[in-house]
């Protein structure tokens, strides 16, 4: 009984050798997950197309209204009409734009410029939803100008109804005569004014104090710098969507162009007739919200 | 007993501006963050006291007027009280519209750069030319008056070669050109009043925005309404406040109330027509707005207080007793405070709809909604005002020669 010399020897080899065999194939393993090449086909990039989610054959129409966005830049301000098309069957009511305008332009508590209507139609069991972004319509006719007694808001040759924040008296009159409600009245309020703060005995208890720092950060509207500190305009101001004038200025589209996660609005030159939104507001779809006004609004929507 | 009374009134009086005086503290320290108002329903107690506070003060001028102008002479006695009235409760609405306004030291922004596309800026223009207006007639018609002051030592001598600018008694000749100017500062100022409270409602009437607003027939009830407000508080100042209980007294006020009592039942025949045109079929925007006015939670506003104590009462009254001063006061009190109820009748309902449905649910915020009623602070400023209105009518009273009679007598 027993091994010989010769058969411990072989044994020895093959188990030793297994483990060297393994242990190379754990190292090479380890080795193949340090690739530092971050494009190359050994990342996530080389797994299966799936079937089921047909790739984008198109470029992301963001790029496209970028590039046109630039090309409207480069012309005169007369030579320009902004417009925004919206296509509600692509909305779907995430108020991404919403929040996005209200940190783009740090709108205070009771000022809003791009609300997302929301209706309900139908009765349980059949329900369905209607979502309806509603910017400033940028009318050409606007209600909201003829009004003001003091000449603090006009209408842009690029289109866009303007507000001076440093003219108007905020006597709420355009907040009336706009049919959109498009208009809102910045009261001076603070999210964090009086606001209840959690105490160390882990009560909540409410705080009679001034509002938090961040709540005097600049807005950039009109390409200027406002802080509401100590009651400055636009506190007191009437407010409303200018498209992200500001934003225009420095080639970026407006903020609630580049975070619509359906791409459901679009935003261009209408004179420029190879623009996305010059292709878009013709379909035989497209409408413009309470026509019978007779205002004319520069927003289009697609139903 | 009258010494009890006055020191009652004087309590009520510092009371009210404890509570009045509270809320301008908090305006001017805190802006609007106490009031109820918000982005959609974006006027609300203030404005409407406003056009309530003009309507007085335009309905007591063209009292006046009428006076001046056409001679009237039943109620050529009360003519320096209605001027009087007029301004203060100018003032009153001046004040009610600037604690409204978002930035108050902007206001004479109106006069720097006005736009005269706004139906907003003429209301102020012409509201200007009013004030002046009635400072100059009011001064013209008081200076014989404070001319005869300037004979007595002390303040009141002082103060009248101050007012009067003239060092004793006014010469005939200047008595026949002060009234001359007075005669057509009136008639001027006729046209003016009807402009510019004509002006307040079609500042209303304009907006296309709002059809509970865009009728063309807001206009002539702001005028009617003015004129039966501004002369049922005339008719209750006369009938208190007049020093004489003779039969001229008696006269005056039975005349001031079939005034009011003809101008009170034309203004319910406008009001008929502006509110049975748009509902008679029951159906539209504006038939729903008118519903939810008048069978909506605040339906006791327009049937209680304006219906019922302030048409139905002051008709009773001034039907039944036509030649009695005290029902014909007490109507025209009941009808003077009881238009507070449809002035807020016009502002709120106007706003109370979004134009677009589905709005309120669409950002949810207290400043983002649909429903409004006056907050504590908002009513606590408008108290102030009145008590401000009241202290200012006291003191003319007290101490110019608003009843003429008096003097002339001492």
């Amino acid at each position: 009984m027993g091994m010989n010399r010769r058969e411990v020897i072989k044994a020895g080899v093959l188990v030793g050798g297994g483990v060297v065999v393994a242990g190379a194939a754990v190292l090479k393993d380890r080795l193949a997950t340090g690739s530092t090449d971050p494009v190359g086909k050994e990342t996530v990039r080389s797994l299966p197309v799936l079937k089921s989610v047909p790739q984008q054959r198109e470029e992301d129409p963001l790029l496209r209204m970028q590039r046109e966005l630039v090309h409207a830049m480069a012309k005169p301000v007369e030579q320009r009409r902004w417009m925004m098309v919206i296509d509600t069957r692509k909305c779907v009511g995430c108020h991404a734009c919403t929040i996005a305008c209200v940190a783009e332009n740090k709108l205070p508590p009771g000022v809003v410029y791009r609300p997302v209507i929301t209706e309900e139609m139908g009765e349980f069991p059949n329900v369905q939803l209607r979502f309806t972004p509603r910017p400033c319509m940028q009318c050409d006719k606007p209600p909201c100008v003829p009004v003001c007694p003091v000449k603090a808001t006009w209408k842009r040759p690029d289109g866009v109804v303007a507000i001076d924040y440093d003219q108007c008296i905020g006597c709420g009159y355009c907040v009336t005569a706009c049919p959109y409600n498009a208009r809102t009245r910045d009261l001076g309020e603070y999210y964090t004014h009086d606001a209840a703060v959690g105490a160390p005995d882990g009560e909540d208890r409410p705080v009679q104090g001034p509002h938090n720092s961040w709540e005097d950060q600049t807005s950039h509207e009109y390409a200027k710098g406002w802080s509401r500190k100590n009651h400055d305009s636009p506190t007191g101001n009437a407010r409303k969507c200018h498209f992200c004038l500001h934003r225009l200025e420095v080639g970026q589209l407006p903020a609630c162009v580049t975070t619509c996660i359906g791409r459901a609005t679009y935003f261009g030159d209408a004179n420029d007739p190879e623009s996305l939104v010059s292709e878009m507001a013709i379909k035989p779809n497209s409408m413009r919200l309470l026509d019978h006004l007779g205002t004319k609004p520069s927003v289009v929507y697609l139903i | 007993m009258r010494t009890s009374f006055k020191a009652a009134a004087l309590v009520l009086w510092v009371g009210l501006m404890l509570f009045g005086g509270a809320g301008l503290v908090e305006r001017l320290s805190n802006g609007h963050q106490s009031a109820a108002y918000g982005s959609y329903i974006v006027w609300g107690l203030w404005v409407s006291a406003y056009i309530y506070f003009i309507g007085l003060s335009a309905g007591a001028f063209l009292l006046s007027s009428m006076i001046y102008v056409f001679g009237v002479r039943q109620l050529e006695r009360v003519g320096r009280l209605s001027l009087f009235v007029a301004i203060v409760t100018l003032f009153m609405a001046l004040l009610s519209i600037w604690f409204d306004l978002g930035r108050m030291e902007r206001f004479y922004r109106v006069f720097t750069s006005p736009n005269f596309s706004s139906m907003m800026a003429w209301m102020v223009w012409l509201y200007t030319a009013y004030f002046l207006l009635l400072l100059a007639e009011f001064w013209l018609v008081m200076r014989p008056d404070l001319a005869r002051w300037t004979a007595e030592g002390g303040l009141r001598g002082s103060l009248g070669r101050l007012l009067a600018l003239s060092g004793g008694p006014l010469t005939e000749e200047q008595n026949a050109w002060g009234s001359h100017w007075v005669k057509v500062l009136a008639a001027v100022g006729i046209p003016l009043a009807i402009a510019f409270h004509g002006g307040v409602g079609a500042l209303f009437g304009t907006v296309s925005a709002r059809p509970y607003w865009h009728t063309p027939l807001v206009p002539i009830l702001f005028l009617t309404g003015a004129l039966v407000s501004g002369g049922g508080l005339m008719a209750f100042v006369v009938s208190v406040f007049w020093p004489q209980r003779d039969e001229g007294y008696r006269q005056t006020v039975a005349f001031l109330g079939r005034a009011i009592l003809g101008l009170l039942a034309l203004d319910l025949i406008l009001e008929w027509a502006e509110f049975s045109i748009p509902m008679w079929y029951g159906i539209g925007h504006e038939n729903d707005l008118l519903m939810r006015m008048l069978f909506g939670e605040f339906w006791w506003v327009f049937w209680v207080v304006h219906i019922g104590l302030g048409s139905a009462l002051p008709l009773v009254l001034l039907l039944a007793k036509p030649e009695r001063p005290w029902a014909v006061g007490l109507a025209g009190l009941l009808i003077a405070l009881t238009f507070m109820a449809v002035r807020l009748n016009v502002v709120i309902p106007g706003l109370i709809e979004p134009t677009l449905q589905g709005l309120q649910d669409a950002f949810v915020h207290p400043r983002l909604i649909f429903s409004y009623v006056p907050s504590l602070f908002e009513w606590q400023v408008t108290f102030f005002i009145v008590g401000v209105g009241l202290a200012l009518f006291y003191l003319g009273h007290r101490f110019l020669p608003l009843t003429g009679e008096r003097e002339v007598q001492a």
